[in-house]
């Protein structure tokens, strides 16, 4: 089958500046697929040149087998985007500009699709209101609604909840799960790890530009962080056999990481032999931001993911 | 070609909804300056044999007009769009380049006709305005705001940021209409100035739109047609070359 997405040795240069160092990626079809990484790690410049807003390079890029230069009316027509900045035309009411957008596609009368994708996201009794008088999620519902007016097999969402409520979280993601039931193939960037780790089957992680690493949510989760014990002793030291597995020390409390449960036993029968009593344990269980800081080595950018 | 018609429509939408400023505050701008002009410079000899100074001016004041609405019109919708992100839906959209391009220059066209037109019909109540041919009257003003759409095109694609925008139309699009004959014919310059004069391809536009009204000009409208013409033509291909790289769109 023909990947949904295909990137092969995408460089970007600003000047001096490279905003894509090598980039090598194929998401297949149907896939749930998450771009992660810190701020002016590539992701939206990556995005970009998926969509044909950013040319790249060097390097080469499909969508659905189009390659998003040389045959750049069908690539753009097989994938949907929605920016992260909140634009608008602010001549135009809602309903007005999903039928622009359409007609952008060679789609008229596409009123019975616009008006499911204004249910699904909530817009229904906005569709008259002029872009300039909605709320910042509102805008950031029409955006999502202008990328799915042709329906395309491939959605590409750069931080689609950035800024939006609970509620619109919500019915976006209940949304887009739907349409990558459907068939459609999902990538996005978010801000919240979790989002990442609830929705995306895989994951893609960036630094300065380069994919740091590229695996199944779970194989990240399970591979990098393994188990965190937070345990509070009876005495000051650690028994010497698990200072190997002393992640870290804070606050009289020892946090230590372990490959898999039955490795909690060992941790305490060590105990049991130097007469260690524990006063307080807490399992703690792995996800994307242990990964996440593990990998990109970084907690400061954890806040601006 | 949907998708084309989409954009072109739009972009006459654009204009037409805020149509008191986008046509009529053009049309009142240029009818006070003819009167004001015609009242004060009613005494002053005749431009050719039997056309009184005002009436000679009309072709010019006209086509300035049309000038200034068709370069406003491709560079205000542009800029707007690009300094607030919503050029990204077009730039997304698998129109191609030249299809962006045909439907930006024809909706500048389209505006700088209405800007013209409506002048044209009010004029006519006033002054008693000869008409030649209106083939070349036409085809120059056709051309002419075809040319200016184009440069909008080209200002606003170049500028990023509203004040490079307004230089480029302040240093360069209003010198060159002013001094392009709209108030005076060129044989009435110094010899040094008739020649600079000559390189100024809006001279052209406004002399062969002033013959489709009086059948005099200063130079054959054949010739200024050819020199407009291969002006339109090298502009729009600088443009769509900028459009096909992306310059400063898709960068």
């Amino acid at each position: 089958m023909i990947p949904a997405i295909e990137a092969k040795q995408v460089y970007k240069h600003y000047g001096p500046v490279s905003a894509l160092v090598g980039i090598d990626l194929e998401i297949e079809q149907g896939e749930f697929f998450a771009l992660l990484g810190p701020n002016g790690a590539g992701k939206t410049t990556l995005i970009n040149v998926l969509a044909g807003l950013t040319l790249a390079s060097n390097g080469v890029a499909k969508i659905m087998g189009h390659d998003v230069v040389r045959n750049y009316r069908e690539a753009r027509r097989v994938v949907g985007v929605v920016p992260q900045e909140l634009v608008f035309d602010p001549f135009f009411s809602v309903r007005e500009t999903l039928s622009i957008q359409s007609g952008y596609y060679g789609l008229r009368n596409n009123d019975a699709w616009i008006d499911e994708v204004l249910y699904h996201l909530g817009l229904r009794d906005k569709e008259n209101a002029n872009m300039r008088t909605l709320s910042g999620g509102m805008k950031r519902r029409v955006l999502v609604a202008q990328a799915l007016v042709h329906k395309p097999p491939v959605i590409i969402l750069d931080e689609p909840t950035a800024g939006v409520d609970v509620e619109l979280r919500r019915s976006l993601w209940s949304f887009i799960k739907r349409l990558n039931g459907d068939g459609h193939t999902i990538v996005l960037t978010t801000h919240y790890l979790d989002e990442a780790e609830e929705l995306c089957s895989r994951i893609a992680m960036l630094k300065k530009g380069e994919i740091v690493a590229l695996d199944s949510t779970k194989n990240l989760i399970n591979n990098v962080s393994g188990y965190l014990i937070r345990l509070r002793l009876s005495s000051e030291a650690l028994p010497s056999d698990l200072q190997p597995l002393l992640e870290s020390y804070a606050e009289g409390c020892f946090i230590l990481r372990v490959n898999n449960y039955s490795k909690i036993e060992d941790v305490l029968a060590a105990f049991r032999i130097e007469q260690i009593r524990v006063l307080e344990m807490e399992l703690m269980q792995p996800d994307l931001e242990d990964v996440f800081v593990k990998i990109t080595g970084n907690t400061k950018d954890m806040e601006s993911v | 070609m949907n998708g084309f018609y989409t954009l072109f429509h739009k972009e006459l939408l654009r204009f037409w909804k805020v149509g008191l400023q986008s046509i009529f505050a053009p049309m009142i701008a240029t009818l006070i300056y003819l009167f004001i002009f015609s009242h004060v410079l009613e005494e002053r000899a005749q431009a050719y044999p039997g056309v009184t100074y005002p009436v000679f001016l009309i072709p010019g004041l006209l086509m300035m007009a049309m000038l200034q609405n068709s370069f406003a019109n491709s560079s205000s919708s542009l800029i707007q769009s690009k300094i607030s992100g919503s050029i990204v839906f077009v730039l997304l959209s698998p129109l191609s380049y030249m299809e962006v391009f045909v439907a930006y220059v024809l909706a500048s066209i389209v505006r700088g006709l209405l800007v013209g037109a409506g002048i044209y019909l009010v004029i006519l109540i006033f002054f008693d305005m000869p008409l030649q041919s209106l083939s070349w009257v036409f085809i120059f003003a056709l051309i002419g705001n075809g040319f200016l759409g184009v440069l909008g095109v080209i200002a606003a694609i170049w500028a990023e940021k509203f004040d490079q925008l307004a230089a480029f139309q302040n240093f360069v699009i209003l010198p060159l209409t002013f001094l392009s004959g709209v108030f005076y014919t060129i044989h009435s310059l110094p010899p040094f100035w008739e020649n600079i004069s000559r390189f100024n391809p809006f001279f052209y536009v406004i002399d062969g739109f002033r013959y489709g009204f009086f059948g005099i000009s200063d130079v054959s409208p054949y010739f200024s047609l050819m020199i407009v013409g291969i002006g339109f033509l090298a502009v729009s291909w600088v443009t769509l070359r900028m459009l096909k790289i992306g310059y400063k769109l898709r960068q």
